[in-house]
């Protein structure tokens, strides 16, 4: 984060665990194509700053993959999901596309507002929460949905938003996934394929 | 009906063990080897011959795509890219897929990568998908493990690596030379065809860019025979497809039907309806955002397939299906998916650039009706102008369902202009 004085950090550097993992992805590119990297080491970079990418982390990652420090602002600055700024701790990311808006993510969005105290692009006073709008997220079936770090919550409604919410001001994990019956992507009115006794191709394991 | 035998997917709600001792069960990695002594040139014939028509949205055969690819590797290698980038609003199939069934995955890069002589496969996650590409880790760790891929996949004598590379949530990357890009680490500007990726594609080596759903279900047509998925659905639109149904029916759901399966059909038995009846559909967007959508008059005919949905003036896409009841305010719907289009495209032609941002500003004038009606065809005019002057079809996307919504509820638009007009002269009386 940001520190007391308010500035962003001059330096950076990876620790020691996240030099192998560097190492690690660099290595999945052939010889001299390092620059494809760039995007899990600003992942790993975001994620040791506290979930945002100062100046001097893409720079420290610009050195490692020989890059021309321009090439990496362009991409850290392309891909919505390298945040430039300061962000909180739980990064609420709510869906309001057209499948999660037929299910009421204006609700949902509302909901959040209210519960936070604050609108999109905005940061809760204690730093606890950052509330954003998103595109859509690719849970569609389970709509409306919104993510919150690397987890999604869906088939959301003005109660689960906020009982997810307060879970989190008061510092628990709520549950990931559907807020209502169903486990995943099925059907809640109960299945209406996959229900054959499991033969040779189309066996099920129950038993796992 | 399909009968469960013949859905590829048979573990798509994730109620069996996603592991490779489950998976193995379900009858996956099941002579694989066998497979691929079979050689190059019968497994590219025999997905030629099944009609596999690729899964990502364009709908190109993917044997035929394979067999773009050179013969044999010169000095430089190939590359299979496997495209799970999914964020066509509306579509969720791919998600399903990687952490439901990824052994499935593994096991359909390698087949495909083998069929156009690629040594190592990269697969592109979208970056939100984090329990996603985590599931697919662990199965690649496992087929690693196994022997099933790496220096001698599946005691074959093919090296094989296969290797999860995550977006960072830009749509554009879906489009396969976005998708390139980005996988060399730069923006995701779509290139210039010609060249195509076969000839020059990842760092300049000659690349395959398939669907992640066009690849899971080789092994599976490998194993049963290419006459088995070309006697499913209909000619030219054949075997099974993962329909994803959001919106206003009962019971929104992912599921694996036959291809061309009625429209009405796919909402009745698998989504309990459409909320309020059938009598209650407004429209549909039948292939994802891009498409454009379809009134219930043309939804009680329509086949879900590729040239069914091309006829009726829309398009098979994602086969994402968005279902909209009488109470949605389609205008609004449509301005929301320009406000989309407008955020995702990447700036470089300058029709789309500035086109999604204009016709995203005038839906949403419209949207309130604050609007002239002459500026719906000027509106209209401004689509056909972005239309097909871009390198990549994000201009199209964003033109389409504005063509769709005009073509199908003018009238809605007009009247809503009128009632603008209306209150605005009330309020000056």
């Amino acid at each position: 984060m940001s520190g007391e004085t308010g500035m962003p950090p001059t330096d950076f550097a990876f620790t020691s665990g996240n030099k192998k993992l560097a190492k690690a992805a660099v290595a999945k590119y052939p010889k001299g194509r390092q620059a494809s990297a760039v995007m899990p080491l600003l992942f790993l970079a975001q994620r040791q700053s506290g979930g945002w990418l100062p100046t001097a982390a893409m720079e420290h990652v610009a050195g490692i993959l020989d890059m021309p420090p321009i090439r990496v602002y362009e991409v850290a600055t392309f891909y919505s999901m390298y945040n430039l700024g300061p962000v909180g701790k739980h990064h609420v990311q709510v869906c309001t596309n057209l499948s999660c808006w037929l299910m009421g993510s204006d609700e949902v969005a509302d909901s959040c507002r209210k519960t936070l105290g604050v609108d999109f692009g905005e940061t809760t006073e204690d730093g606890l929460f950052t509330l954003s709008e998103v595109e859509c997220l690719g849970a569609c079936v389970n709509a409306p949905m919104m993510q919150i770090g690397d987890d999604y919550f869906e088939d959301l409604d003005v109660t689960a938003t906020e009982g997810i919410l307060n879970v989190l001001k008061g510092g628990g994990t709520p549950k990931p996934g559907p807020q209502g019956a169903r486990e995943g992507c099925e059907p809640a009115g109960g299945l209406t394929t996959l229900t054959e006794k499991p033969e040779a191709q189309g066996e099920r394991s129950g038993e796992a | 009906m399909l009968k469960d035998r013949d859905r590829v997917f048979t573990n798509i709600y994730g109620q069996g063990d996603i592991g490779l001792k489950g998976a193995r069960r379900r009858g996956d990695w099941d002579k694989t080897k066998e497979l691929i002594e079979k050689g190059r040139d019968w497994i590219i014939e025999e997905v030629k011959h099944s009609g596999l028509r690729g899964r990502g949205g364009a709908g190109f055969g993917t044997g035929m795509k394979w067999s773009f690819m050179p013969k044999k590797p010169g000095r430089r290698p190939h590359y299979l890219v496997v495209n799970a980038d999914e964020g066509e609003p509306g579509t969720c199939k791919d998600r399903e897929i990687l952490r439901r069934e990824p052994h499935k995955v593994v096991e359909g890069a390698l087949l495909s990568a083998f069929a156009i002589g690629a040594n190592t496969a990269y697969i592109y996650v979208r970056g939100e998908y984090c329990r996603e590409a985590e599931a697919l880790r662990r199965a690649i760790g496992e087929a690693h493990d196994a022997g099933l891929i790496g220096k001698d996949a599946c005691g074959s004598g093919w090296q094989f690596d296969f290797h999860i590379h995550r977006g960072g949530g830009a749509y554009v990357c879906g489009e396969e030379s976005g998708l390139l890009e980005s996988l060399e680490g730069r923006k995701g500007q779509p290139r210039m065809k010609p060249p195509f990726p076969a000839n020059i594609g990842l760092y300049g080596c000659p690349t395959t860019v398939n669907n992640v759903e066009s690849i899971t279900v080789v092994p599976t047509i490998l194993r049963r025979g290419a006459d088995w998925f070309a006697g499913l659905g209909r000619p030219n639109n054949t075997g099974t497809k993962l329909f994803c149904i959001s919106g206003h029916v009962n019971n929104p759901c992912t599921v694996e039907d036959q291809m061309s399966i009625p429209l009405r059909e796919l909402i009745d038995k698998h989504c309990g309806g459409v909320r309020g009846g059938w009598k209650n559909l407004k429209a549909v967007i039948p292939g994802g955002s891009s498409v454009p959508m379809i009134p219930k008059s043309v939804c009680d005919t329509v086949l879900m397939d590729f040239d069914s949905l091309k006829e009726a003036g829309a398009g098979l896409g994602t086969a994402a299906v968005i279902v909209m009841d009488q109470s949605t305010d389609v205008i609004r719907g449509i301005a929301r998916l320009s406000r989309f289009y407008q955020h995702e495209s990447c700036g470089q032609c300058t029709p789309c650039r500035e086109g999604t941002g204009w016709m995203a500003r005038m839906m949403a004038r419209l949207a309130e009706g604050r609007a002239s009606v002459e500026e719906i065809d000027l509106l209209e005019e401004v689509t056909r102008q972005v239309e097909g002057h871009t390198i990549c079809a994000l201009g199209d996307a964003a033109a389409w369902p504005i063509q769709g919504l005009i073509r199908h509820f003018r009238p809605e638009i007009e009247q809503r202009i009128a009632d603008y007009q209306a209150a605005q002269s009330e309020r000056a009386a």
